[in-house]
């Protein structure tokens, strides 16, 4: 099943990147890498099984850092649409040159 | 690399939720509603929650659903209501044209990468003989079989991590209490 697990993997990855670039609503963009972030953790599970469970240790990292990132963004998106009234990234483009 | 035998039911039930995964995660991309989208990613977590039981990774499969589709998806929600972006009005729309189609380029690249990368051979001393986590897993249960390792080997990562978790947290609150921070 480590084949499987890992198209699988890819698939998701991907799909998560496609939904980045496709979207413009920033939470949906933010649910998107969280896609990204869960669909990474399958490829550690699938390996672990074959090469020790050490992999599964990674997991925990990883759940632990996207649950850290997105207490982080979800208040910096709270922030901008106090200041802005709006989470559409076309119209927050402050940085823009 | 020789995978066990596997039985019937086994391999259809994980092609079942595989399926489940990839069709609820085009479901949620292709969503323009927040809520919608959150509900569709909330499924996609429920299956491989499932797989990751299947992999013999149970305690995996138990934190995906109460960290993932418990915790961090209600956050989710819970902003998503907060700023009331509930009406149709306020949904962003989907990007044009050209970003689809560089989303699309992207995703062929990502691929094409991954095939190339699949045809690759793993040096001989990373591999550690087949039986090994089986016999982890025999020797202590589900959780054991992980807490061994992160209370030892990686003891200096798990207490970082609590430090992240403390910043975040701090973070978090400074930035979601806007301008009222200055006053006191």
């Amino acid at each position: 099943m480590l084949a499987e697990s890992l198209a699988l993997t890819a698939a998701l990855f991907i799909i998560g990147v496609m939904g980045v670039l496709i979207h413009r609503n920033a939470i949906i963009i933010f649910m998107c890498v969280e896609l990204m972030l869960t669909s990474v953790n399958l490829t550690f599970v699938a390996f672990s099984r074959y090469y020790g469970t050490a992999g599964q240790v990674f997991v925990v990292f990883v759940m632990t850092v996207s649950a850290a990132e997105a207490a982080v963004g979800l208040a910096i998106i709270i922030a901008i649409f106090r200041q802005r009234q709006t989470i559409d990234l076309k119209d927050i483009n402050l940085l823009k040159g | 690399m020789i995978e066990p035998h596997y039985s019937l039911f086994y391999v259809f039930h994980f092609y079942l939720f595989g399926v489940i995964a990839l069709a609820s995660a085009v479901t949620f991309v292709t969503r323009t509603s927040p809520v919608a989208a959150a509900l569709w990613l909330v499924n996609t977590m429920f299956s491989l929650a499932a797989l990751y039981v299947m992999l013999d990774a149970q305690f995996i499969g138990v934190m995906q659903v109460l960290v993932y589709a418990g915790a961090i998806m209600v956050v989710f929600l819970f902003v998503v209501m907060l700023l009331n972006l509930g009406h149709p009005s306020a949904y962003a729309d989907a990007r044009g044209t050209g970003w689809k189609l560089t989303a699309g380029l992207v995703g062929l690249g990502l691929l094409s990468e991954i095939m190339v990368i699949a045809r690759a051979k793993l040096p001989q001393q990373l591999i550690i003989p087949r039986e090994f986590s089986e016999q982890q897993l025999q020797k202590l249960n589900a959780v054991g079989s992980i807490a061994e390792p992160l209370f030892k080997d990686y003891l200096l990562a798990f207490e970082l991590t609590s430090v992240l978790l403390l910043v975040a947290i701090a973070g978090a609150v400074v930035l979601a209490r806007g301008r009222a921070v200055g006053a006191r």
